[in-house]
């Protein structure tokens, strides 16, 4: 029976099928296997981790209390690009309540959605370790530090948007 | 290794690994907790430590020791009293309670709350912290369970009874931090899951987090309509623990008081679920006889149980045809009711209701089958409610249950043997079908009607009882668990038996999700499957086929057990379902 709605999607269940078959202990690696899912299919839907659970024959509910602890996992699809701010102590003494305020305003979404046209997932987390640079966004990875004006954030974001 | 330590100034001696808790219980020191549940006879284990409110005094320690997770020590100095303990104790207590909803006395758990009594006993008188406090949604979504998570306190011992015990995994605790709530798999209404409405997890809730849904409204509603016949029945587990709710002693047999109660509440007729457990048993143990001479699916595994039935539906799809396709009693009764009794005394059964008092929660689920009638508008039963709902309307009606007259179930769907009695725990239906199917088969009469093996709470019990020229294999389990752990070897093909008791609830119908609670005392199980065995010694009759009711039924009414009129009104079928 396959779960899957179009074949790209199939090869993908396929895959990590492959990738669960290929590991020797299956259920205690079960957070390895939803980091995998994670990268392939881009965020964790309830049927991926239904068949998760089914794939490890584990209860589907514990798949989704671990989903659900981690703020790395993701029930939603994200954008092509994830935006994220840094709500540490540092960050947040140094203005970034202010920064999240614009980059949602220039985004037009809240911290957690993701924008209109799926361009950009915007997020919060806690620290990255780059406190000297205090406030500090993120974007697919890269830092960008002392973010202080909105026409900083805008700079930011274009480098993102498609040319043209 | 024995350890010794000390509590509150008693010197003793304990086995290795015990907890400071445990260790303090076998002098009678009593440590609150909410969370800590060890209930070895069922293979529940909760010790995650969450509540906080068992933490101890431990001499040389920096801080507070949570007792329930804390192993003694040699030379340990445990108290368990002093003032920094029970101030400790009580601010916990206080920090649950600033986010629980302030509504005792309109809660459902209302004076049998754990946390209730734990602040009653620490005096709380006021609460420090105020806060936010969760909102979560309440699931009403099943038939059996009400889910209210904004009561739960994250004890998490429905998990692990669900998970550990009944290996259902219908819960896990969901989320982190001041959010973390115990949800189901992508938070489906629990009616959408692989539940079972066993009401494990309620019987062992703390707190009034999950609860039976309360249909005494509906049976008060159909006692106060003059155009409604109202025929209650009484399964065997509940004259053993009903007294109970009214202060008398764990195991005190009470089926006259229970009739007529029943009748002072109004019910038109008062009949016996035992008179269906015998009928189950003409049933079941020609069934099982016809499948040994047919070469039918073997082994036959019992299906009065509705939470089994659900577990296997769920998770052993591919094992339809092994259970017997008998109704459970109380359907098999109700049924009756509603042909045999509407026939005889000139009913139309579209106006008969059926009441069922049951164990059990998952019956409630059961009783909304939709094959379980014999169209839509006669369902075989039509409201079932609890032990402990029972014991609420007659609290209700201000009736004085310890001083009522014993009285008899009504004639003839009130007349019952021994073996239908032992139904009510764990043994006790194969037990009964082997005391018919042996003389069957046998042609003999069986002098020892007891099967000393087939008792007790042991998960799974086995024997072999040679009848006539063969050996039978037997096995009886209670607890989903055990029933996996069989079922599984069954697939394997690893194990060879000819018929299987399965009871989901450990202990069998006595540890029903819809008795008393217990506590956590195991022993009040004994002493009510002790009860089930007295009164099957005190009846006359103790084998099904000697029911002169029931072959009065057969004679002028069902024809052959198993029979073409049998099959129509006292058999069914199952549902393959998915698991999640």
């Amino acid at each position: 029976m396959s779960m899957c709605d179009n074949p790209s999607t199939d090869d993908h269940y396929h895959q990590l099928d492959r990738y669960i078959d290929s590991l020797h202990y299956k259920k205690e690696n079960l957070i390895g296997i939803l980091h995998y899912a994670q990268e392939l299919f881009g965020f964790l839907p309830d049927k991926l981790q239904l068949h998760i659970a089914q794939k490890l024959d584990i209860p589907a509910a514990k798949v989704y209390g671990v989903v659900s602890f981690y703020s790395f996992f993701t029930m939603k699809p994200r954008g092509k690009h994830t935006a994220n701010i840094c709500m540490g102590t540092a960050c947040y003494v140094r203005g970034a309540e202010k920064l999240k305020e614009e980059i949602e305003k220039q985004m037009g979404i809240k911290t957690g959605q993701i924008t209109e046209d799926n361009l950009f997932s915007l997020d919060s987390l806690r620290c990255i370790g780059a406190c000297g640079l205090a406030p500090v966004m993120m974007v697919d990875g890269k830092v960008y530090g002392r973010i202080h004006e909105p026409e900083e954030v805008r700079q930011v974001l274009e480098k993102y948007r498609p040319q043209g | 290794m024995d350890i010794q330590l000390t509590i509150n100034d008693i010197a003793l001696t304990v086995p290795e690994g015990m907890s400071i808790l445990d260790a303090a219980r076998t002098i009678n020191i009593d440590i609150p907790t909410l969370c800590y549940l060890n209930l070895h006879e069922m293979k529940l284990n909760n010790h995650i430590a969450s509540c906080r409110v068992c933490l101890v005094d431990v001499e040389g320690r920096r801080n507070l020791a949570p007792s329930c997770s804390t192993p003694v020590q040699h030379g340990m100095v445990v108290k368990t009293d002093t003032p920094l303990a029970i101030q400790a104790r009580r601010t916990m207590v206080e920090l649950l309670l600033s986010d629980h909803p302030k509504s005792c006395l309109t809660c459902a758990k209302n004076l049998d709350c754990d946390l209730q009594a734990l602040a009653a006993d620490l005096g709380v008188r006021n609460i420090s912290y105020e806060g936010e406090e969760c909102e979560f949604k309440i699931d009403t979504s099943s038939l059996a369970i009400i889910r209210e998570p904004n009561k739960c306190i994250l004890c998490r011992r429905c998990e692990t009874m669900c998970d550990d015990v009944q290996t259902v995994g219908v819960y896990s605790a969901v989320g982190r931090g001041f959010e973390t709530v115990i949800k189901t798999a992508f938070d489906l209404p629990l009616h959408e899951t692989s539940c079972t409405f066993c009401g494990q997890c309620l019987a062992v809730c703390p707190t009034g987090a999950l609860m039976e849904l309360d249909q005494t409204d509906k049976v008060r509603k159909a006692l106060n309509d003059p155009n409604r016949f109202v025929i209650v029945e009484t399964a065997p587990a509940v004259r053993v623990a009903l007294g109970e709710g009214f202060g008398l002693e764990p195991g005190t047999i009470v089926t006259g008081k229970m009739v007529a109660a029943l009748r002072r509440l109004g019910f038109d007729r008062v009949f016996d679920t035992e008179f269906g457990a015998d009928v189950t048993i003409m049933e079941e143990a020609t069934e099982l006889i016809h499948r040994l001479e047919h070469g039918g699916r073997l082994p036959m595994l019992t299906s009065c149980c509705p939470a089994w039935v659900k577990f296997f539906e769920h998770q052993f799809p591919d094992l339809l045809d092994v259970p017997s396709t008998c109704k459970s009693p109380h359907e098999m009764l109700g049924v009756l009711a509603k042909s045999y009794y509407a026939e005889t005394y000139g009913i139309d059964p579209k106006k008969i209701t059926v009441v069922s008092v049951m164990p059990c929660v998952a019956k409630k689920y059961e009783a909304a089958r939709p094959e379980l009638g014999q169209s839509k508008v006669i369902p075989d039963v039509d409201i079932v409610i609890t032990t402990r709902e029972l014991s609420r309307m007659i609290r209700e009606a201000g009736i004085h249950f310890n001083h009522l007259k014993e009285e008899d179930f009504d004639h003839p769907l009130g007349e019952s043997t021994g073996a239908a009695v032992v139904f009510g725990t764990t043994g006790g239906v194969i037990e009964a079908a082997l005391r018919t199917a042996y003389e069957w088969l046998s042609g003999q009469t069986l002098e020892k009607v007891e099967f000393e093996a087939l008792r007790g709470m042991d998960g799974i019990k086995e024997a072999v009882i040679p009848i006539g020229d063969r050996d039978f294999r037997i096995a009886v389990t209670h607890g989903l668990g055990n029933a996996r752990s069989i079922l599984e070897k069954i697939q394997a093909g690893e194990a060879h038996y000819d018929a299987i008791e399965i009871m989901a609830c450990p202990g069998g119908c006595i540890g029903g999700g819809g008795q008393p609670y217990h506590h956590g005392n195991v022993d009040i199980l004994k002493a009510r499957a002790n009860a089930i065995y007295q009164e099957d010694r005190s009846k006359p009759l103790r084998k099904s086929h000697e029911n002169p009711a029931v072959l009065a039924l057969y004679k002028d009414f069902i024809g052959e057990p198993y029979g073409e009129k049998a099959r129509q009104l006292l058999h069914t079928s199952f549902t393959k379902r998915r698991k999640i």
